[in-house]
C-alpha cells in the first residue's frame, strides 16, 4: 500500500474538508436564520475570489489590502442582495425562492465569464516558502495558511452564536421569528445580517481556495459539495456542517485513494460523497446532527 | 392601515379615570381584523395608569390575547390589522409600528403559553430579554431575575426541559430583563398547579410594587387576577362589557356568577349571557 500517498490525501481531504465546512457553515447560516435554501452559495466564493484576484492583479494592492476590500466589499454585496433580491421574496412559497437563487446562481456564474473571461487565473503567490515540515511531513504552506483560516472562522462562528448578542438573537429567530419580535428583534436585520456574514465567509474560503488552485468557475462547485455536507450533518446544525464538510472532504481523498490503487473506475472522487449521503440518509433521515424540535407542553 | 375615525375620541377629551394624569397606556375604541376578512375586535377600549396591575378578563375566544397583540404590535406576525381606533403609549400613538419597535418603547409582551427559546439555556434566554438594551446593568439584572426565581439559577440544561412551572418564571424573567414600563402578560397561570399558581401571582405583585412596573394581566383564573389587579375589564366577543375597580368586580353578582364561581371549579362559559355594558367610556 502506498502510504505517502494515503497521508498525502488524509492531509488534503481535512483540508479540503474544513474549507467544505466553512462554505456549509455560512449555507446553514443562512438556512436557519431565513428558511432559503441558497443555490447560489458557491457563486459567492467565485466573486470573492475574482474581486480580490482583481484588486492584486490590476491594482497591484498588496495581499492584505486586496483582501480587506474584499471583504467589505462581500459584506455589502451579500447585504445588498438579501435587501434588494431576497427581501421582497419574503412570504412567497419556498419553491419561488429556491427559483430565484437558483437563478442568482446562473446570473452571477454569466457575470463573471464575462467580466472576467473562461480562462483560469492563477493567483500571484503570497507566500515566500512554497513547503513546509509539519510533523515530518512535507506540507504546502498554503495547505497550513489554509486549514489555519478555517479553524479560525469556526472558533468565531462558535463565539459569536454562543455569546454575542446579535449571534443570540440570530438564533432566536432561527428558533421563531414571532418570539424573536416579541423580544424586540428586528428580523428584517437578522436575514441581512445572516446573508452579509455568510456572503463574508464563503468569499474568503473562495479566495483561499483561489490561492491554492487559481480562480476559475471550477469554484463555484463547492457550492454543490455543500449539499452532501449538510445533508449528512443536519441540515439546522452548524456544528453538523462542519464534520459534515470535513467527513465529505476526507471521503473524496479517500475514494480517490481506493481508485488510484486499486479499482482504477475513474471520478469516484466525484461521486463517492453522494452514494454515502443516500445511505446515510436512508438511516437517519435527520443527518448525523439535526434535531426534531424539542417538544413540550 | 389606521386612521382616527369619528368614533375614536382623542385621549384628552375623555373623561379622565381618578386622578387628572393621563394613563400611560390608553386604547381606543379599536376594531381589529385578522387576514383582511375576520373581525375580532370590535371597538374595545381600555385605560391603564401607570404603575397599577389592571386585569382583563373574559371567556375563551373573548379576544383578550388579540387585545394584548393589538398593542405589542405582535399582531402583523399573525397577519392581523388594526383598522380602528387608536393605541396611545406614554402620549405617543403606537399602532401600526413594527413589534420590534414597540419593545424599545418600553412595552413587553409575555406570550400566552410561554414561548421561551427551547433549545438556549435560561441564561441565554435571559440575556435575550436584554436585547435592546445596551446599558451596563444587564449583568445585575440577571442576579436580579435569580433573586426573584432562585430556581432557574440551578437550571443550566436547555429550557425546552424545564417544567411548566419554571418556564413561566423564566418567561417572566426573561420580560424584566428588558426593563419595560408595562408589561402585557398572557395567562401567566395556564397549566400551573394551584400551589404554583399563587407562587407566580405572588411574584407579579411583588414585581409590580419593587419596580414600578405596570401590569395589564389576562387570566382565566378571575380570582386570582382581581386579587393582584386594582382594576379590571370584563371582554365579551371583542368587546368591553363590564369595568370597574377589583373589588367592586369582585362584588358583583354577574362577575360572582360566571367568573367566580365556587371553588377552583370554574362553571361552563357556554351558557353566558351577554353582559350589558353598564358604564361608557366613549
Ligand atoms: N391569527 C389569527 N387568525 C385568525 N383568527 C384568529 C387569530 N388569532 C385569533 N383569532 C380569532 O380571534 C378570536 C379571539 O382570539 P383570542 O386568541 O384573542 O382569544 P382569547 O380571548 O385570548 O381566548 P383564550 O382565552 O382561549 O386564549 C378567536 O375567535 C380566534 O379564532
Ligand atoms: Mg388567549
Amino acid at each position: 500500500m502506498n502510504t505517502e500517498l494515503l497521508g498525502q490525501l488524509l492531509i488534503n481531504g481535512i483540508v479540503v474538508g474544513a474549507l467544505y465546512g466553512v462554505v456549509a457553515m455560512s449555507f446553514v447560516l443562512i438556512y436557519k436564520a431565513s428558511q432559503v435554501v441558497n443555490f447560489a452559495q458557491g457563486e459567492f466564493l467565485l466573486i470573492g475570489a475574482w474581486t480580490c484576484w482583481w484588486l492584486l492583479t490590476k491594482w497591484q494592492l498588496p495581499f492584505i489590502w486586496g483582501f480587506g476590500f474584499t471583504l467589505v466589499f462581500m459584506t455589502l454585496f451579500g447585504l445588498l442582495l438579501q435587501v434588494v433580491v431576497l427581501r421582497p421574496m419574503i412570504g412567497e412559497p419556498i419553491i419561488s425562492v429556491i427559483m430565484v437563487t437558483i437563478g442568482l446562481s446562473i446570473f452571477f456564474q454569466a457575470l463573471m465569464k464575462w467580466m472576467f473571461g473562461v480562462f483560469a487565473q492563477p493567483f500571484p503567490p503570497i507566500f515566500e516558502t512554497g513547503q513546509v515540515d509539519v510533523l515530518g511531513l512535507r506540507i504546502q504552506t498554503v495547505y497550513v495558511m489554509s486549514l489555519g483560516i478555517s479553524v479560525v472562522i469556526m472558533a468565531v462562528f462558535a463565539w459569536f452564536f454562543k455569546f454575542s448578542r446579535m449571534g443570540l438573537a440570530m438564533r432566536a429567530t432561527a428558533f421563531n421569528q414571532q418570539v424573536a419580535q416579541s423580544l424586540g428583534i428586528s428580523v428584517r436585520t437578522v436575514f441581512a445580517l445572516s446573508w452579509a456574514i455568510s456572503a463574508v465567509v464563503s468569499s474568503v474560503a473562495g479566495v483561499v481556495v483561489a490561492v491554492v488552485n487559481g480562480v476559475s468557475s471550477a469554484l463555484s462547485f463547492y457550492g454543490i459539495k455543500v449539499f452532501p455536507a449538510v445533508i449528512l450533518g443536519g441540515l439546522d446544525s452548524v456544528v453538523g456542517a462542519v464534520l459534515g464538510g470535513l467527513i465529505v472532504g476526507l471521503l473524496e481523498n479517500f475514494a480517490h485513494f481506493l481508485d488510484a490503487e486499486y479499482l482504477n473506475w475513474g471520478n469516484m472522487y466525484q461521486v463517492a460523497p453522494f452514494y454515502v449521503l443516500i445511505v446515510i440518509l436512508m438511516i437517519k433521515p435527520y443527518g448525523l446532527f439535526g434535531t426534531k424540535d424539542i417538544e413540550r407542553v | 392601515m389606521s386612521v382616527t375615525t369619528d368614533a375614536g375620541a382623542r385621549p384628552s377629551e375623555r373623561p379622565a379615570q381618578g386622578a387628572a394624569k393621563p394613563p400611560l397606556l390608553s386604547v381606543n375604541n379599536i376594531e381589529v381584523v385578522y387576514n383582511d376578512v375576520i373581525l375580532v375586535l370590535r371597538g374595545l377600549s381600555l385605560q391603564v395608569p401607570e404603575g397599577e396591575i389592571v386585569a382583563l378578563l373574559g371567556a375563551n375566544g373573548a379576544g383578550k390575547s388579540t387585545t394584548l397583540k393589538a398593542i405589542s404590535g405582535l399582531l402583523k406576525t399573525e397577519d392581523g390589522e388594526v383598522t380602528r381606533g387608536e393605541v396611545v403609549f406614554a402620549g405617543e400613538r403606537i399602532d401600526g409600528t413594527d413589534p420590534d419597535r414597540i419593545v424599545r418603547k418600553g412595552i413587553f409582551q409575555v406570550m400566552e403559553g410561554r414561548r421561551i427559546i427551547a433549545d438556549m439555556t435560561c441564561l441565554e434566554n435571559l440575556r435575550l430579554g436584554a436585547f435592546t438594551r445596551r446599558d451596563a446593568g444587564v449583568k445585575q439584572d440577571i442576579e436580579m431575575v435569580y433573586e426573584y426565581f432562585p430556581r432557574l439559577k440551578e437550571r443550566t440544561g436547555l429550557a425546552g426541559y424545564l417544567s411548566g412551572g419554571e418556564q413561566q418564571m423564566l418567561a417572566i424573567g426573561r420580560a424584566l430583563m428588558a426593563r419595560p414600563r408595562l408589561i402585557l402578560m398572557d395567562e401567566p397561570s395556564m397549566g400551573l398547579s394551584p400551589l404554583l399558581v399563587k407562587e407566580v401571582f405572588g411574584i407579579i405583585r411583588q414585581i409590580n410594587r419593587d419596580l414600578g412596573v405596570t401590569i395589564l394581566l389576562v387570566e382565566q383564573n378571575a380570582r386570582m387576577a382581581l386579587q393582584a389587579a386594582s382594576y379590571g375589564y370584563i371582554m365579551e366577543s371583542g368587546k368591553v362589557v363590564l369595568d370597574g375597580t377589583a373589588s367592586e368586580l369582585e362584588g358583583n353578582e354577574d362577575v360572582k356568577e360566571f367568573y367566580l364561581g365556587g371553588g377552583d371549579e370554574r362553571r361552563s362559559f357556554r351558557n353566558l349571557k351577554s353582559f350589558k355594558r353598564r358604564k361608557r367610556w366613549l
